[in-house]
């Protein structure tokens, strides 16, 4: 009989390697599936029930917090601000899932990044073990007071406002109209929440698309920043070479002809041309370059790349290939003018307009300043990396004495971004949208001998006047931030004292 | 070379006793500890019983140790400590789970350890129990026929398996299932030479005699059918393997555990096509994912909280377990992978096998061949159920209504693993004690 017993102890075993064989494919091998099943309740809820920690803005404003609740999701998420922050912070909802910084640090605010230490302290011990208190706290770059500068600015109209740091990339405003309040996609119930979504999404110009980051305008003028810092680093002659007053340009391969705004006859060297921003000038020039210079520029200032912004789905602004321009060299003037199909997001010329402050080098944007932990000690702190160099040193100085000329000149189309005692560059821009209105463009960073912030402004479908509305609208937006920043930012204080 | 008298070849083995004590204290620590995390994993703080649980713990322990100092010195020392652990963890995930019934499972166990010691006063030797065969087999037919007398059965989740007297309940086919391991065992030992040869000429064959076979395969076949009627499919496998393994066990021959294959898949197809408890059962083993909101909802929720444990568990005290059906019975084994995770859920199955490799070593070492078969049949009745539980809640096999042994909250389902624990005790303490051989009592006889 032993020897049937021994046999059975070897059966049973073998059953039992069974059970651990099929536990190690539950636990281990199937688990991420298992845990990502849409059916796993528990999954879902424990993830939503996370315990949160707040987003707070450079300037010391609750942007989002949690608040405990009694339900089985545990905590409400609110946003104290409302639509001030939605861009940025994006919303947190059971119903439709996260947007914007709640969706790219989920895991640093509920603490599943944080960085493994062992405690050292009872209390350390108590919530190592219960793990109740892993949350972290993340402080972004954007100010409070700057987002709501470009709110007022914009009073109500459909835009766009980006304000970046040009030596670091850290974003200090970002606000777009049309927005909305995240507060009404966190709540519990679920038929209120879904009803809120629908009247959101039936805002005329998609709300829920972060405008400021992934929807595209024509840049227009703007554009023309691109173009002259083409010209430095491909035909750097070009730039004293003068263009003849014209109030029409004839386009090459076809009978039509580049007019100026409003008829203007305009014409001069660069800095004439720039200062006045002169449409026939400038597509000369672009004709001039060539497509595989201008798309080169254009590439290396970032269009046609994605921004490695820490908010999720940044759309690409667009510049078309070299290639496509060999049959059709009109459209190459155009593209030059930052007209046809070039098109940009208010990231992206925010970006531009930095790069040319910070010498040539574009910084990784981001609005992540850095996380802290339930204690409020510091854990991580960004580090700012360089995402382009889009141009020389040389190259962004010159560009800026055109950009300073547009402000200051007394025929310059940007005066309206003027300020006492502090050195603006700037460029308008007023594209026509070919639908009857124009998209109002305004870039300008400052001081310009020492950069603190770029900013740009944009204000869509807006109907056409008899001026560059670029500099009527946009820029006295672009110099309320900028006077608003300098004169509450110690680093200026300490570099103008 | 003269041989020493047989007595002092064989000391008393107090080292044993010693080994088990320490070996309970490290049980108390153990569980303990994993009460203290599942309080502070579930409240965040230290549960506020948590003296008085240690305490009783090792109160309960220390008085079944020195009960077996003095009634069963030469026990292994593994069995009880074993039994110890796995009830404390029971324990603590059902005081996780729900307080109130975590009460009611520590009087349970109280009365599981007063079983433990009055068996181990009451059967002086495993051996004696043969004498009560018939006993055995009338108990356990009666303890299975009882819930289906009218008046005091109860349906509970589509089986009839409890009978309530008042406010209470009690699962007899727990009990059934040791009263007929005994009965299996001794009547086995017994016709083990008949049935393991053929005696009847049939053509150029010899053939089994049928008359020798039937007591057995008619008990089988009744005890199938009582367990059937009342709905308990998991009772039903682990009764048929014991039957099936004993048999194999006993004659030696290969082609019982064929014949018990065949039968089982007869039995099986059988139930298919009669019981709609046990087609829902498979149905929702094979595709629960097509029923997920009815009957492979409790299946489907196991899953997950099993997966989402992972390597280490999310905690002791830290899963929301409230949703998963019979969590603190059927299902408390996918609560414990879930909390402690593969880790966890790996030493608990060790834990178990421990338990069955001592019984079977007991067995090896018994000479007296009805206590071989009756340990054997003990170790096998704890491996099977195990086996069958933690493979329907892993969905290995289909999942039945069957608890873990010495875990899950339920007070027959104790008591009952407690009197086996007792009997493996018991044996393990004949095996080592010598017995003198021109002993009165067996010249008497």
């Amino acid at each position: 009989m032993n020897r049937q017993i021994r046999r059975l102890g070897v059966g049973i075993m073998l059953l039992f390697v069974a059970l651990f064989v099929n536990l190690n494919y539950l636990q281990i091998i199937h688990a991420g599936a298992l845990n990502s099943n849409p059916l796993n309740g528990e999954a879902v809820v424990k993830e939503y029930t996370a315990q949160r920690g707040d987003i707070i803005s450079a300037d010391g404003v609750t942007l989002a917090t949690s608040v405990p609740t009694n339900d089985q999701f545990k905590y409400l998420r609110q946003y104290p601000t409302g639509a001030l922050f939605e861009e940025v912070t994006g919303f947190f909802s059971f119903t439709y899932g996260s947007e914007g910084a709640e969706r790219t640090y989920d895991k640093v605010l509920t603490g599943k990044k944080s960085p493994f230490k062992l405690p050292t302290s009872i209390k350390g011990i108590k919530s190592f073990l219960t793990n109740t208190n892993a949350s972290q706290s993340i402080t972004l770059t954007v100010l409070d007071k700057l987002q709501t500068v470009a709110r007022n600015g914009l009073a109500g109209r459909q835009g766009s406002v980006v304000a970046i740091v040009p030596k670091t990339g850290a974003i200090l405003a970002l606000y777009s109209n049309p927005s909305f309040d995240p507060n009404q996609l966190t709540g519990h119930n679920q038929s209120i929440v879904e009803s809120n979504y629908k009247a959101i999404s039936a805002i005329p110009g998609s709300a829920l698309d972060p405008p400021a980051y992934r929807q595209r305008w024509f840049p227009g003028s703007s554009f023309k920043v691109i173009t002259s810092s083409a010209v430095y680093d491909h035909q750097p002659a070009l730039a004293n070479q003068v263009q003849p007053n014209l109030a029409a340009l004839p386009l090459p391969q076809t009978n039509l002809q580049l007019h100026n705004f409003a008829g203007e006859v305009c014409g001069g060297n660069l800095l004439q041309l720039f200062t006045v921003s002169c449409d026939t000038g400038f597509g000369q020039i672009g004709l001039s370059l060539g497509a595989q210079s201008l798309y080169s520029e254009a590439h290396g200032f970032g269009f046609d790349q994605t921004p490695p912004l820490d908010l999720p789905f940044a759309a690409q602004s667009y510049f078309p290939p070299a290639a496509s321009f060999a049959q059709s060299l009109p459209t190459l003037a155009y593209s030059a003018i930052g007209q046809e199909d070039v098109q940009a997001t208010p990231l992206e010329m925010a970006l531009m307009t930095a790069g040319i402050a910070n010498g040539g080098v574009i910084m990784a944007p981001h609005v992540l300043d850095h996380v802290t932990n339930s204690q409020n000690q510091t854990v991580e702190t960004f580090k700012p990396s360089t995402w382009l160099t889009a141009t020389s040193p040389a190259t962004a100085a010159a560009v800026t004495t055109l950009m300073v000329s547009v402000v200051n000149s007394p025929n310059g189309t940007g005066g309206a971004a003027a300020i006492p005692g502090i050195t603006v560059a700037g460029k308008t821009g007023t594209a026509q949208t070919g639908t009857g209105g124009t998209d109002d463009w305004f870039v300008a960073f400052a001081p310009a001998q020492d950069p603190q912030i770029a900013v740009s402004v944009v204000l869509p479908n807006q109907g056409i006047g008899t001026e560059i509305q670029g500099g009527t609208l946009a820029a006295p937006i672009a110099k309320a931030m900028i006077e608003t920043y300098l004169s509450t930012n110690p680093s200026t204080l300490k570099s103008n004292g | 070379m003269t041989s020493p008298p047989l007595l002092t070849t064989a000391p008393p083995k107090p080292a044993r006793r010693r080994t088990e004590l320490g070996l309970i204290v490290l049980v108390v620590i153990l569980t303990g500890g994993l009460y203290a995390l599942a309080g502070f994993g579930k409240a965040g703080n230290l549960p506020a019983n948590i003296g008085p649980f240690l305490g009783a713990l090792f109160a309960l322990l220390l008085i079944a140790h020195v009960a077996m100092r003095f009634l069963a010195a030469d026990a292994d020392p593994i069995l009880l400590p074993v039994a110890g652990l796995l009830n404390g963890i029971g324990y603590v995930f059902i005081a996780r789970l729900s307080p109130h019934e975590a009460r009611l499972q520590a009087f349970w166990t109280f009365l599981g350890v007063a079983v433990f010691i009055a068996t181990l006063v009451l059967v002086k030797k495993g051996r004696y129990l043969e004498r009560f065969r018939y006993t055995f087999a009338f108990l356990g037919i009666g303890l299975l026929l009882l819930p289906l007398v009218p008046g005091i059965g109860e349906n509970i989740n589509g089986a009839r398996l409890w009978i309530h007297v008042g406010t209470f309940n009690f699962q007899p086919g727990e009990l059934a299932k040791l009263a007929l391991a005994i009965f299996f065992a001794s009547i086995l030992v017994e016709r083990a030479d008949l049935l393991s040869r053929g005696t009847r000429r049939v053509g150029r064959f010899l053939i089994l005699d049928p008359r020798y076979l039937a007591p057995i395969v008619g008990a089988w076949a009744l005890s199938l059918v009582i367990f059937l009627a009342e709905n308990d499919l998991g009772s039903s496998f682990l009764f048929f393997a014991l039957f099936i393994g004993l048999l194999w066990v006993a004659t030696g021959r290969a082609y019982y555990l064929a014949l018990g294959g065949g039968l089982f898949v007869v039995g099986a197809v059988l139930a298919l096509k009669v019981i709609g408890h046990a087609q829902s059962r498979v149905q929702s083993w094979l595709d629960p994912w097509a029923h997920a909101q009815t009957t492979g909802y409790q299946i489907i929720q196991g899953i997950f909280s099993i997966s989402g444990g992972g390597l280490w568990g999310v905690g002791p005290g830290q899963s929301s377990a409230s949703h998963i059906p019979e969590a603190s019975t059927d299902l408390i084994f996918a609560v414990i992978a879930g909390e402690i995770g593969l880790v966890g859920a790996t030493a608990l199955l060790i834990a178990y096998l421990l338990l069955v490799g001592t019984g079977l070593r007991v067995a090896v070492r018994c000479d007296n061949p009805f206590e071989k078969l009756l340990a054997t049949g003990l170790a096998l009745v704890i491996g099977v159920q195990t086996f069958v539980i933690i493979g329907g809640v892993t969905r290995l096999i289909p999942l039945t209504g069957i608890t873990l042994p010495f875990v899950s909250y339920g007070g027959s389902s104790l008591i009952a693993n407690y009197l086996l624990l007792a009997l493996l005790v018991r044996i393990s303490h004949d095996v080592e004690t010598p017995v003198p051989p021109m002993a009165p009592e067996l010249v008497t006889v």
